[in-house]
């Protein structure tokens, strides 16, 4: 089987500012076992890099399709209360959320 | 008098059309099979009562001299990914325990429409990452299936293990999966049942918790063929709420199903015969050729090039899309919050995740991240995407040479919980043989075709062009009906 991998360094100063951008909270402890752990992923998907593909286009749908448009009228909505139901934390008809200005 | 689950969908469909037995008889003796097999923690849910239900509409329908419904009296379990009105869905995640859909996915509104009904939500892979149900949050399966003389507890596959230990189990006679990577067919093949992936659009996507929306598709995982297909009728179509979803009719599957391949030639791709393969599957894959071949079918060696490459570019699309679709999770309007003291809104969003998703989830959505990042995207997500073109391509110059192709499933039969949980890229490998044709949107699907020295399941997959679902459950007939494959889980439970 094809496992071929490069080494591949990623620091966990990488992985803060990456969870950081995935809005997902890690210690510095769990930065430091998921460095490797990525840096090996990423190792053996450099392994693309080998392919040519100069003049190819990226793929954009899987089976040839056309994004349907539909007709401009109200279908949906008026459904508060289940669009609530499942809210953490709602009041007056709102979701609610701590304090998002300083 | 015959044991009731040990039929298959038509045999129940008919039965109960025929008066045999009622659609409440059926659904009693699953219900107690589902009941008395929680040492495999197939079902997260049991919904005995909806299952009552449905049978009572059959019964009813049938005394009242009404048509029947495609699947009355016919009771399935439902993969836990599919949204279902009123019942706690989850995606095995502890972040989405307590949701309760107020909506029914399409797939299981229409399953419902056609007369089944539901034994429970089966467990899976959290959020369907995973080749071998050991990453929910809710446990892991434990296949029905073990070594002889061994009591190690054995993965069903994955992500829809849950699924294929039920139907192996005699728990239901059939279920939903989905298929992303490889989750339908992997499963089907380590527990010795049947399983398609349609062609990508054929099945709606709403109502399913997206993983990576331009892989992601439902299928149904059965003991054979014909039930597949059957499933497969009931759960295509067309629907307006998915935007990928094809505007097209749904073939008449069942009744097209003719194992008589004259005329058709069968492609078997030189780059599927990967090192170190196992003689053991080497030798399932050249009986499977021999049995088309008695079916009337040409064999045809072809090459499928960028192969290799499928894998790695499938771990970064699959991952990047995850990222985003991930993303609504943040505990503001459905699921578990976390909210820690003195926390602002960055704060919630970031320990609700942290708290909420497994670790291959958070594995992936960081890998996704990392790729999709600025100054990686186009050195990496672009690049998949382009050697994804390559790897379609591939496929439509092998449509000139054949009509379907030929391939195992899996590189190995199942494998012991835990024996490869310690490396990810092992657990990755396992699903070599499914992700090209994912890639590719093409129709694949597993059938078993033998076992191992352990007496464990092996399974063949045919992949066929697209739209052609009939091409491929036909090969998988010709094969079902010469490897006679009877083989079956002891009961351990």
């Amino acid at each position: 089987m094809d496992a071929s991998r490069t080494a591949m360094s990623v620091e966990p100063a990488t992985v803060q500012r990456v969870a950081g951008l995935a809005r997902i909270a890690i210690t510095p402890e769990e930065a430091e076992r998921l460095a490797p752990e990525l840096g090996n992923i990423l190792g053996w998907i450099e392994q693309l890099g080998e392919v040519d593909t100069s003049g190819v286009a990226p793929m954009t749908a899987v089976i040839p399709n056309h994004l349907r448009l539909r007709d401009d009228v109200v279908t949906d909505g008026d459904v508060r209360d289940k669009v609530l139901s499942n809210a953490p934390q709602g009041e007056h008809g709102f979701f609610t959320v701590p304090k998002v200005i300083e | 008098m015959t044991d009731l689950t040990d039929l298959g969908v038509a045999a129940i469909r008919d039965g109960v059309r025929g008066g045999d037995f009622s659609a409440r008889e059926v659904a009693d003796a699953f219900i107690g099979a589902v009941a008395a097999a929680k040492p495999l923690n197939a079902f997260l849910i049991e919904t005995p009562d909806h299952a009552i239900a449905a049978a009572k509409a059959a019964d009813d329908a049938r005394a009242a001299g009404e048509a029947p419904k495609p699947l009355a009296g016919v009771p399935i379990g439902m993969k836990d990914l599919f949204c279902t009105q009123g019942v706690e869905t989850t995606a095995a995640s502890a972040i989405l325990k307590g949701f309760v859909p107020p909506y029914e996915s399409t797939v299981s509104g229409k399953l419902w429409s056609a007369g089944a009904g539901m034994l429970g939500k089966l467990n899976l892979d959290q959020f369907a990452m995973g080749s071998s149900n050991e990453t929910s949050a809710f446990g892991n399966v434990v296949s029905p299936w073990r070594r002889p003389g061994d009591t190690a507890p054995l993965a069903p596959g994955g992500s829809s293990g849950g699924s294929s230990a039920a139907i192996a189990a005699r728990l239901c006679p059939a279920a939903t999966g989905t298929d992303t990577g490889g989750s339908i067919r992997q499963p089907a093949a380590f527990v010795g049942i049947t399983g398609i992936k349609p062609t990508y659009g054929r099945c709606s996507r709403f109502g399913v918790v997206a993983f990576a929306s331009s892989l992601d598709q439902a299928g149904p995982m059965a003991r054979d063929v014909r039930d597949c297909a059957i499933m497969l009728e009931a759960m295509s179509g067309f629907d307006p709420k998915d935007s990928t979803s094809l505007d097209l009719p749904v073939p008449a599957w069942e009744a097209g199903l003719n194992a008589d391949l004259t005329g058709k030639r069968v492609g078997i791709p030189k780059e599927y015969r990967v090192d170190n393969m196992p003689p053991e599957i080497e030798a399932l894959w050249q009986r499977g050729i021999d049995w088309l071949k008695e079916a009337g079918a040409e064999i045809v060696e072809v090459s499928l090039p960028h192969t290799k490459y499928a894998l790695p570019a499938y771990y970064i699309i699959a991952p990047a899309e995850a990222s985003s679709n991930l993303a609504r999770y943040d505990g503001v309007r459905y699921g578990q919050r976390v909210l820690p003291e003195g926390a602002g809104l960055q704060d919630m969003y970031a320990a609700t995740r942290a708290a909420g998703f497994g670790d291959e989830v958070k594995r992936r959505i960081l890998i996704g991240t990392y790729v999709l990042s600025a100054g990686f995207y186009d050195a990496y997500y672009t690049q998949a995407q382009k050697v994804r073109t390559l790897i379609a391509r591939d496929f439509e110059a092998a449509w000139e040479q054949c009509d379907v192709l030929l391939t195992p499933t899996a590189p190995s039969a199942a494998f012991a919980l835990g024996e490869k949980s310690a490396d990810p890229i092992a657990m990755y490998l396992n699903d070599v043989f499914t992700v090209p044709s994912s890639l590719a949107g093409l129709p694949a699907m597993s059938v078993p075709g033998g076992v191992d020295k352990d007496g464990l399941p092996l399974g063949l997959q045919i992949i066929g062009r697209p739209l052609d679902e009939q091409g491929v459950l036909n090969a998988g007939l010709a094969i079902e009906q010469r490897a006679g494959f009877v083989a079956r889980a002891e009961r351990w439970w």
